[in-house]
């Protein structure tokens, strides 16, 4: 058994999914699970986070904590590590996870295993493998010396877990000493889009070069609607100017492991593979039937995307309407 | 300004990786290395900072083993004026390479901005930047998309999660982390490329940045490459079938629907 922290994540008031997969992990492991939340006005989530297994939610509030920032988040985490003895500390790899975690890390003079795919208990200890090269490889990460080993785990990689309403964590307030701040936000300014972002989605559906046009990704994101999906690109269709940089999978862009991926247009060079051979279930649909995005795919339609996807939308509709 | 931008050096984007016989890492025969794509941001922002404030300097700092001299030349190429080379082991972390470039750093008169990319395409651990300003001790602004620079501070737009992004005010001196977006990174010349090789490259040791072997935290172990993938299932038939069977197998056999 392990005593582990894990930083919940929140934005606007609620919680990441993917928090609540670190929780329903270490819980089902039988660890000590302690959660550390941060914010301004979020006490109602401590009880959110109790109903996945953390039984313990230290909880900080202040003005200063409204929006992450790395040195205040940071600080304050510490404050509360640095007299608990954790044995393991996780958060996800989120756009807030990768920036927060080295500086805890650092502070904790511990190391940091990024990113990681696969995550097990083993005593005190966790056991982790991570992507390299882009998930052309894996390896396991072995921690030197003394403190903690501290992670960060990717969305989708553990596994949803169930809430039990019948559970509820104790929760501890902790004092908020921020001090004066090198680094501030001043403003956060919301994406257009409704859509989930690729690297926390359950479904993507991505579209290549093919497409021929940033309007034609009209119909990508018409059936990413219909499926509650992030839109995603090629590298190809980003510097054709198709869709925004974020929106690229691949090893100069993001990488992503959804339940789901749908490739349409996509040829597969070695770089996009890289960034999305880890998906559940993978679906190509293409023109060329040589295409090696094939060789990676769990169903394969060779043929016109532009007949077949709206097909699909109307499909899948179907099915949603049930 | 005295700017100074963090390099890696990783292998190509296009290299099929192979692991070495006893898969305690890859097999590096053949590789061809470059500077890591989102480096190259990195130094482009260098230089551009660099031409609007005449009498500054920019210096590429780079640690790891011999070879990654090669990519500060490339950045020297560029337009950067000189570099320093911490040598550190094949298989450092990012903390024992984080410390190096710290205490490089630590050991110049003065440091106004340093820039690096987001994150190295080799072990995508974005870790550096932010361990780097942690032991250096400066701010950090990491995945920057655009930075109006101050006197005495600078304003970057940062990208967040969901197409969101935010504006972030940070005291100088400070690191910089580009993310692709925040330029379109030059090529050097021929007779800058002649240049880059008369260039100064100062060439440092880990004890003379104050960090030693038992700064590695981490030890990456048992590669593997991912299993092979079971050849999937063809769906034939005109458009309309095929949307009916794909949609069907989703739901029924992969149940992710």
């Amino acid at each position: 058994m392990a005593k582990v922290f894990i930083i919940a994540e929140q934005r606007d008031g609620r919680l990441k999914k993917s928090t609540f997969e670190l929780i329903g992990a270490s819980a089902a492991a039988g660890n000590e699970t302690h959660a550390i939340l941060l914010g301004e006005n979020v006490a109602e989530l401590a009880k959110e986070l109790g109903t996945y297994g953390a039984q313990k939610v230290h909880l900080a509030q202040s003005p200063q904590l409204k929006f992450y920032t790395g040195e205040a988040y940071a600080k304050v985490i510490l404050d509360v590590l640095k007299s608990a003895t954790p044995d393991v500390v996780l958060a996800s790899h989120t756009p807030t996870g990768r920036d927060l975690m080295p500086r805890v890390a650092a502070r904790l003079n511990a190391g940091l295993a990024s990113d990681c795919t696969q995550l097990a208990f083993e005593g005190s200890k966790i056991k982790v493998r991570r992507p390299v090269y882009a998930g052309k490889a894996t390896v396991e990460v072995e921690f030197i010396g003394a403190g903690p080993c501290v992670a960060t785990v990717r969305a989708n990689a553990l596994g949803a877990p169930k809430a039990d309403a019948s559970k509820s964590a104790e929760v501890v307030n902790v004092t908020a000493d921020i001090g004066e701040l090198k680094a501030k936000v001043l403003e956060v300014v919301k994406g257009t889009s409704a859509r989930p972002d690729v690297t926390e989605a359950s479904i993507v559906v991505s579209g290549g070069r093919s497409l021929k046009s940033a309007e034609n990704f009209k119909m990508l994101e018409d059936l990413a609607d219909v499926l509650g999906a992030a839109v995603g690109a090629s590298r190809a269709a980003v510097d054709a100017g198709f869709r925004p940089h974020r929106d690229q999978v691949g090893q100069t862009g993001k990488v992503v492991s959804p339940a789901l991926y749908l490739a349409c247009g996509i040829s597969g060079a070695i770089q996009h593979l890289a960034g999305m051979r880890t998906s559940k279930t993978i679906v190509a649909i293409n023109m060329d039937g040589e295409a090696p995005i094939f060789q990676l795919a769990d169903y394969g339609v060779v043929g016109d995307l532009f007949a077949i996807v709206p097909l699909l939308t109307e499909e899948f509709k179907k099915i949603k309407e049930h | 300004m005295n700017i100074y931008v963090c390099i890696k050096q990783v292998p190509d984007t296009e290299t099929k990786i192979k692991l070495n016989a006893d898969s305690t890492g890859i097999d590096t025969a053949g590789i061809k290395w470059i500077m890591s794509p989102f480096d190259e941001f990195a130094v482009e922002e260098a230089l551009r900072l660099k031409e609007k404030n005449a009498g500054s300097l920019v210096t590429v700092v780079s640690a790891g083993p011999a070879r990654v001299v090669e990519s500060i030349r490339t950045a020297l190429a560029m337009g950067a004026d000189s570099g320093i080379h911490v040598e550190i082991p094949e298989t450092a972390d990012n903390n024992l390479a984080a410390k190096a470039l710290a205490g490089a750093l630590k050991k110049e008169a003065k440091v106004d901005v340093v820039f690096s990319g987001k994150e190295a395409i080799d072990d995508g651990a974005a870790q550096t930047s932010q361990l780097v300003a942690e032991y250096f001790g400066m701010p950090s602004v990491t995945v920057v998309l655009n930075v109006e620079y101050g006197a005495t501070s600078v304003k970057c737009k940062r990208e967040i999660e969901g197409g969101a992004f935010e504006m972030v005010e940070a005291s100088l001196p400070v690191m910089i982390a580009a993310q692709k977006g925040l330029n379109e990174p030059r090529y050097a010349s021929l007779p800058n490329i002649m240049k880059a090789k008369k260039k100064e490259v100062k060439a440092l040791k880990l004890a003379d940045v104050g960090a030693s072997d038992a700064d590695q935290k981490i030890r990456y172990k048992n590669y593997q490459l991912p299993p092979p993938k079971q050849a999937g299932k063809k769906i034939a038939g005109d458009p309309a079938a095929q949307a009916k069977e794909l949609v069907r197998l989703l739901h029924e056999e992969a149940k992710v629907v």
